[in-house]
C-alpha cells in the first residue's frame, strides 16, 4: 500500500524525525491560512499524488508570497499532473502541501528496504541526493553505502557509525543523524514499511539535518496488523475497478488493451498476459481467481472485465488441479447467462475432468469457443482482436 | 533417484484439522504420501482420519519420527510455525501459505540458519516425486513417475501446465519443486539446481521464472559455471506493468530490476533454452531432452 507524502511526514512527526513546518491542504483558503502560519516566505507548494517524479512534471513550486501561493494553490489543485510515473493519463491532485522553504547546503539520499536474497533490511544512503538513485547505483555504485541489518538483532551501533561516516557527516551532526537513522529503522520494522524513502534528505546552510521529502510504502500482507496505517489509504488514488475487484478476493490488475483474460494462479495470469500479446493483441487486464474460484466470483469477474469498455474479447485460462474443470465450466455458463454476455469468449481448459468441462461448455448454447490448447487459444484471441 | 524427498518421507502436518490443511493432507495420503502426524494445537489426541493429531511438532516428531512438515497455518502465524518445525529438528519444512508478512519471513530465515534444515516456499504448490510422495497441493495425477526431467518454479498453476506437458510428450519428471512467490523465500533456484545436477536420474531441467528480484540471474550465473545437463528456461510477465505487483508478492518490476527482458537475456547469456512460447513448451523438451 502507498501513503501520500504529508501522511509519510505525519508518521516522521511521530518519531521525532526532522521535517519543515508546514501542512496539507484540500482547499486555498487552507493554504494560505497554512502558508500564514509559517510566517515566512518562501513556502513550497507540492502536489500530493501517489507517484513520484513530481518536480520535473510541474508538481512542486515556490511562492514567493502570499498572492503567489493563492495563485499556484488555484492552479495545482484539480489539475492532471503527468509524471514519468503516472502514464499518460496522469493523476488528479485534490490536496497540496504547504511547507517552509530551506536553504540548502547538502542533498543526500536515503531509503530502507528488504533485501530478498541475504533476507535482511538494507539501508542505503548516499552523498548523490536528489538524484535516480538506480542512475547512481549503475554508474558509480561506490557512492552508495549500504548496511545490512539482520532483522532478530536489529540495527547496531557500528553500522549507524558505517552511515554517517560513509556519508561523510559533519561531526556536529553525527549523534543527530545517528538517532534519526535509529528512529527510521525503528518506523519501518514498527508498520511493516516495504520502502522507505528519503530523497533528498538535507543538511541546511544551518547545519541541520531535515528530510524534505518522504516516500513510504507498506507490505500488503502485514495490513491485518497496521489498522493505524490502513486510515491512510485514498481510494482517490486507486482504479476503481481493481477497488471493486479486491472486494471479491479477485487479484485484479487493470491495463490499457482489448483482450480481457480470467486465470487462475499469478504466474499462468502473467504467462497469459504475455501470449496475448505475443498473439498480437494487448491483455486488458491481469486477473488471478485463485486456486478455488466459485460461480460467484466468476460473475464477479466478468462483471468487472466487462466495464472496461476496451474489450474486445475474453480468453479465460483454467489449469484444473484442485479446482475442477467441470465446475469451473458451470461457473462460467451460469455466470455468462446472468450478465448476459455478447462479447467472444475463448475458453481454454486443461487438467481434472476436462473432457466433462468442455462438454459443458459446448451444450451451452453460448458463444463459447472451446480452445484445445495454449497455441489454438493464442489464434483464437488473434482473431477476436481483428475482428 | 529424486531429490530431497522420496517415498521414506515422513510428513507431519502443521494445520491439519483446518479446511486446506485437511483436503490437501488427505489428497497427499490418497497419493501415497506417508502422512505420520498432524499439528494443531489444543487438538492434541484427536485424529484426522487414521493420522494422529499433536499439540506441538515436538512431540509429533517425538512420538512418530516425521522428518518433514508441511504447513497450512494462516498467514499471521507461520513464521511462527517454521520456526518450531526447525526446532523440533525435522530436515524439511514445506510452506504453502501465501501472505507471510515479509518481516516475519526474514525473522525466520535467520532463525533457521542455526538448525539443519531446508524451507521450501512459503506460498508456493510444494514438492513432489512422482509415484513416490508428493508433499503439496499440486494435482498428483499430471505427473509421469521416473524422470528424466527435474522442474523447479516460483509459480504454482504455471507449473502444472509444464509438467502437464512434459508428461503429454512422454516426459517423466524426476521431482518438481515448487520454491515459491514471495520476495522471502527458503530454497532458492540455485539449492534446486544443484541437487538436480547431482541426481542421476536427472537428466536435463525446467526452470520457471518470473519477474522481479535477481534470482533467476543469480541461478543463470551459477548454470554457467556448473551446469552440465541442458536448461529449459522460462520467464513469465514479459507484459507485466512496472511497480506493480503481479498477484505474487515478490512479482514486481521496481525501476529497471526485476524485467522479464533481463531475466530472459541472463537466460540466453548462460546457454540455456529459453522457451519463448509456452503452447510449445513440451515439444520443445522433447527435442532439447532426446
Amino acid at each position: 500500500m502507498n501513503i501520500h507524502e504529508y501522511q509519510a511526514k505525519e508518521l516522521f512527526k511521530k518519531y521525532r524525525i526532522p521535517i519543515p513546518d508546514g501542512g496539507v491542504a484540500f482547499n486555498v483558503d487552507s493554504a494560505v491560512s497554512i502558508a500564514e502560519e509559517l510566517h515566512d516566505f518562501p513556502v513550497i507548494v507540492k502536489a500530493q499524488v501517489h507517484a513520484g517524479g513530481r518536480g520535473k512534471a510541474g508538481g512542486v513550486k515556490l511562492a514567493n508570497n502570499m498572492s503567489e501561493v493563492k495563485r499556484l494553490a488555484k492552479e495545482m489543485l484539480g489539475m492532471t499532473l503527468v509524471t514519468n510515473q503516472t502514464g499518460p493519463k496522469g493523476k488528479l491532485v485534490n490536496k497540496i502541501l504547504i511547507e517552509s522553504g530551506v536553504s540548502i547546503d547538502k542533498e543526500l539520499y536515503f531509503s530502507i528496504l528488504p533485501d530478498r536474497t541475504t533476507a535482511r533490511l538494507v539501508i542505503m544512503a548516499s552523498r548523490a541526493g536528489g538524484m535516480d538513485i538506480e542512475e547512481v547505483a549503475a554508474t558509480t555504485p561506490e557512492r552508495i553505502v549500504k548496511v545490512y541489518i539482520d532483522p532478530l538483532s536489529g540495527i547496531q551501533g557500528y553500522q549507524l557509525r558505517q552511515l554517517a561516516y560513509g556519508l561523510q557527516m559533519p561531526s556536529s551532526l553525527i549523534r543527530q543523524f545517528s538517532s534519526m537513522v535509529r528512529n527510521l529503522y525503528e518506523l519501518f520494522v514498527m508498520h511493516d514499511c516495504s520502502l522507505l524513502e528519503i530523497n533528498p534528505l538535507i543538511i541546511t546552510t544551518e547545519e541541520q539535518i531535515l528530510a524534505i521529502d518522504a516516500k513510504i510504502n507498506f507490505d500488503d500482507n502485514a495490513l491485518f496488523r497496521q489498522k493505524e496505517i490502513l486510515e491512510y489509504r485514498d481510494f482517490d488514488e486507486e482504479d476503481p475497478l481493481e477497488v471493486e475487484a479486491s472486494k471479491y478476493q479477485l487479484n485484479y490488475i487493470k491495463m490499457d488493451g482489448n483482450i480481457g483474460n480470467m486465470v487462475n494462479g499469478a504466474g499462468l495470469a502473467m504467462a497469459t498476459m504475455d501470449i496475448i500479446k505475443q498473439a498480437g493483441a494487448e491483455p486488458a487486464n491481469f486477473l488471478d481467481v485463485g486456486g478455488g474460484a466459485n460461480t460467484e466470483q466468476v460473475e464477479n469477474a466478468f462483471r468487472i472485465m466487462l466495464s472496461d469498455q476496451n474489450v474486445k474479447g475474453i480468453l479465460i485460462n483454467i489449469f484444473g488441479g484442485i479446482l475442477r474443470c467441470d465446475v469451473l465450466a458451470t461457473g462460467v455458463v451460469q455466470a455468462s447467462k446472468k450478465v448476459g454476455l455478447t462479447l467472444p469468449v475463448v475458453v481454454r481448459m486443461e487438467g481434472t475432468n476436462v473432457d466433462a468441462g468442455r462438454k459443458i461448455l459446448d451444450e451451452s448454447g453460448l458463444n463459447l469457443m472451446t480452445a484445445t490448447d495454449l497455441t489454438d487459444a493464442a489464434q483464437k484471441v488473434a482473431h477476436m482482436a481483428q475482428a | 533417484m529424486s531429490i530431497f524427498v522420496d517415498k521414506n518421507t515422513r510428513v507431519v502436518v502443521q494445520g491439519i484439522t483446518g479446511k486446506e490443511g485437511s483436503f490437501h493432507a488427505r489428497q497427499c495420503i490418497a497419493y501415497g504420501t506417508q502422512v505420520v502426524a498432524g499439528v494443531t494445537p489444543n487438538k492434541g489426541g484427536q485424529k484426522m482420519d487414521d493420522v494422529p493429531v499433536f499439540n506441538t511438532v515436538l512431540s509429533a516428531v517425538k512420538e512418530t519420527g516425521a522428518n518433514c512438515s508441511l504447513i497450512f497455518v494462516p498467514a499471521p502465524f507461520c513464521a511462527d510455525a517454521i520456526m518450531e518445525s526447525a526446532d523440533a529438528g525435522v530436515q524439511l519444512i514445506v510452506a504453502i501459505t501465501e501472505g507471510i508478512p515479509v518481516l516475519d519471513m526474514m525473522k525466520a530465515r535467520q532463525f533457521i540458519k542455526d538448525y539443519p534444515v531446508r524451507l521450501i516456499g512459503p506460498n508456493c504448490p510444494g514438492i513432489i516425486t512422482p509415484g513416490e510422495t508428493k508433499i503439496g497441493i499440486m494435482p498428483g495425477n499430471i505427473h509421469k513417475p521416473g524422470g528424466p526431467i527435474g522442474v523447479v518454479s516460483r509459480s504454482g498453476t504455471l507449473t502444472y501446465e509444464v509438467v502437464h506437458q512434459l508428461t503429454q510428450n512422454n516426459l517423466g519428471q524426476t521431482t518438481c519443486v515448487g520454491i515459491g512467490g514471495d520476495p522471502v523465500n527458503g530454497t532458492n533456484f540455485i539449492d534446486v539446481l544443484e541437487a538436480f545436477q547431482a541426481d542421476n536420474d536427472t537428466q536435463g531441467v525446467i526452470m520457471v521464472g518470473e519477474i522481479g528480484g535477481n534470482a533467476e540471474e543469480m541461478a543463470c550465473e551459477y548454470i554457467k559455471k556448473n551446469m552440465t545437463k541442458p536448461v529449459i528456461g522460462f520467464i513469465a510477465g514479459l507484459t507485466a506493468p512496472p511497480g506493480r505487483r503481479m498477484g505474487h508478492a515478490g512479482a514486481i518490476v521496481s525501476g529497471n530490476s526485476g524485467t522479464a527482458q533481463a531475466k530472459i537475456q541472463a537466460m540466453k547469456d548462460a546457454d540455456i533454452h529459453v522457451c519463448e512460447n509456452l503452447g510449445k513448451l513440451g515439444e520443445m523438451a522433447k527435442h532439447v531432452f532426446q
